[in-house]
């Protein structure tokens, strides 16, 4: 998958929280590709790495946090003239968090938006001011010029009379209206990549319909590529056309959503996919939970990360030997002793 | 914003009232008024002094007539001529020499209020932003000496220390030539060489605590989703620093400056005795020692106006500062 059209490459990242009760492998060998212009879902249960996997590829991980190993690829594309694009490859693990390097590329190429819309923003400055913020950092634009840009956008993400709500506070909103405010935010500078980090989880069921309608109209309009971290596999298949699947900080399987909805490899993701409650299945009764629960950050399973709970689980193997993830000749990825040639 | 500005300041004049009122009770509380005190204070002496004296001194200051004319009168002396009062002991007015007092008092507050500012809040950004640093811990060691050592102490080994190696003679406000002297460019010249030690040593207690506060309020901001979001978008720290989490960090703060006034002036006065500093804590001291009321409730009512006040201000500059508040 090395081609043009390739904006964001994850490659073996391990990022670690070294914590004084010991060190907490929160990403342990994420790998990943993401088109430009493309849709890719990152599932998997709370606590699995995705939202810091997510945070390292914009170096947004906190002390005692830090990206331990790997490369995160982003492709630029460099607009010369109007005429010749010209490709920078840069490996964003391996800039300063702080750097001016980090700094250009946040919010300019790639925008993120968050799980809680209220908190997410400062509830003592208007979203118009933080919005303008972004615009005026990046590009060199006067205030009036910002502001202009601020009300476009706000109407773009479909708020009612952008004029004046660009000089309301978030606590005058509803939440629905504070994600639409912050997604204007993310996309004032049109990224080419957007990171959704559960951007619907805080809202009620109607808005989150919305929400995803409105990111995937905006991906259509401005073309960007979308990251959907979520543990909700509905909204995955609804919209994403790639998958990740993540346990435990590590990646278990990447597919497209076709072949992963119709044949899930890991023992993991198939357990995932039956754990989805469907409609008719109600007369069968309970739903079929993971058994288990995920093991202790402190203490991770030797050998595959998923063999104490895995049903498949072949002693002597799986809880000695650490799978590496293979790639398959259908464009698909596992990392699963089973499903080893 | 204007209607509450309006709104809070008609609120303030139910409030004085019940302040003038709670003063006044306070004066009247203690069994007893100036005249018994006096023949008492005679008779420890050894002079005697008959009950005669006592009700001649009773009938001269109107206290015979009952408390809720005495009150009304007051009040009306006060609202109608700025007249607070005769002080029995000097038996001078009390407007006549106390507005000094007030006013050396207050220069002394905002004097350390500010140098309290200006150093906790740099400081306690730094301690919050390094946590566990060596810098931190060495704040945070300086902030639990300069909370746990009381300010008379602190005062007492800075006189030694101006006296001896200095050459200084300290104590007081003002240098002898200008005690009595009238108000000029030189004496407050004089004033300026003296007040820096007062002001230091009341901001040093005030200092360290606010680093304190302002650490926690910061570390509690610091971990909030919205300093993420302005990382997100490129900002440089120092500026998103600056902007949101100590933007937010300061408000309480802000709601604290009313009463920063009177917390000085009762924590001062034994730094007050300790220095021989010309403020209003030794006089409203010794003013409810000879139960000398008007000058006692006088100064109370001022120094309550005064917190009311700084309280309106405050509450000013936090709906300014929060539009959480602006809009409610």
């Amino acid at each position: 998958m090395k081609d043009e059209s390739t904006l964001l490459e994850v490659k073996n990242l391990k990022t670690h929280f070294f914590l004084d009760e010991g060190t907490v492998k929160a990403v342990e060998g994420a790998d990943l590709t993401i088109r430009r212009g493309g849709t890719l879902g990152v599932v998997g249960e709370s606590g699995c790495g995705k939202s810091v996997m997510s945070y390292s590829i914009l170096q947004l991980v906190e002390s005692p946090g830090r990206i331990v190993a790997g490369q995160i690829l982003f492709h630029r594309q460099l607009k010369c003239n109007g005429q010749s694009q010209m490709m920078d490859v840069i490996d964003l693990a391996a800039l300063a968090p702080n750097s001016r390097a980090m700094r250009d590329i946040r919010g300019e190429e790639i925008a993120m938006i968050f799980q809680e819309p209220m908190t997410s923003l400062s509830p003592v400055h208007t979203i118009g001011n933080q919005i303008e913020e972004v615009i005026t950092l990046h590009r060199r634009v006067d205030h009036a010029t910002a502001r202009r840009q601020a009300v476009d956008m706000l109407r773009r993400v479909g708020i009612p009379k952008p004029e004046e709500r660009v000089d309301a506070y978030p606590f005058q909103l509803s939440g629905g209206m504070r994600q639409r405010a912050m997604i204007a935010m993310a996309l004032a500078c049109h990224p080419s990549l957007l990171i959704a980090d559960e951007p619907t989880t805080a809202l009620d069921v109607t808005t989150q319909a919305q929400i995803l309608e409105l990111i995937q109209e905006l991906q259509r309009d401005l073309g960007m590529a979308v990251m959907l971290i979520t543990h909700n596999l509905g909204m995955v298949a609804e919209i994403c056309e790639e998958i990740v699947v993540m346990y435990l900080g590590e990646v278990v399987e990447r597919a497209d959503v076709f072949s992963l909805f119709r044949e899930p490899l890991h023992p993991y993701t198939r357990a995932l996919l039956r754990s989805i409650p469907r409609l008719g299945q109600i007369k069968q009764g309970r739903l079929d939970p993971i058994q288990g629960a995920v093991p202790d950050p402190y203490n991770r399973p030797v050998g595959c990360p998923f063999h104490p709970r895995c049903a498949q689980m072949m002693p002597g193997t799986c809880d000695r030997i650490h799978p590496e993830l293979i790639e398959r000749r259908d464009n698909r990825a596992v990392r699963c002793l089973l499903c080893e040639p | 914003m204007l209607q509450y500005i309006l709104r809070r300041a008609l609120l303030m004049i139910p409030t004085l009232i019940v302040t003038s009122l709670v003063a006044y009770i306070i004066i009247e509380l203690p069994p007893g008024d100036f005249a018994t005190s006096y023949v008492a204070n005679l008779a420890a002496q050894g002079d005697m002094a008959s009950q005669e004296t006592a009700r001649v001194i009773r009938e001269q200051y109107g206290l015979d007539q009952p408390a809720t004319v005495r009150y009304l009168k007051w009040m009306q002396g006060i609202l109608t001529q700025g007249n607070f009062g005769i002080a029995f002991e000097l038996r001078q007015p009390v407007s006549s020499f106390i507005w000094e007092r007030v006013w050396l008092t207050l220069a002394l507050s905002l004097g350390s209020i500010l140098i309290t500012w200006a150093l906790a809040f740099p400081i306690g950004i730094y301690s919050a932003v390094k946590q566990y640093s060596i810098g931190d811990y060495f704040f945070t060691f300086l902030g639990f000496i300069g909370i746990a050592v009381p300010g008379f102490l602190l005062a007492l080994v800075l006189m030694y220390v101006q006296f001896k190696y200095l050459g200084q003679t300290s104590g007081g406000l003002f240098s002898s030539e200008f005690l009595t002297a009238p108000w000029s460019w030189d004496k407050v010249l004089d004033l300026l060489q003296h007040i820096w030690l007062p002001v230091i040593i009341l901001a040093v207690g005030g200092t360290a605590e606010l680093i304190r506060i302002m650490r926690a309020n910061l570390l509690d901001e610091l971990r909030k989703p919205y300093v993420i979001t302005a990382r997100a978008k490129g900002l440089p720290e120092w500026r998103v620093l600056l902007k949101y989490p100590v933007r937010l960090a300061l408000n309480p703060f802000v709601s604290t400056i009313g009463w920063t006034l009177p917390f000085l002036v009762s924590g001062s006065i034994i730094l007050s005795v300790v220095m021989n500093l010309p403020t209003t804590g030794p006089m409203l001291l010794r003013a409810l020692q000879v139960q000398d009321m008007y000058l006692a409730g006088a100064l109370i009512l001022i120094l309550s106006v005064l917190t009311i006040i700084g309280t309106l201000l405050s509450d000013i500059l936090l709906a300014w500062l929060d539009p959480r508040i602006r809009y409610q």
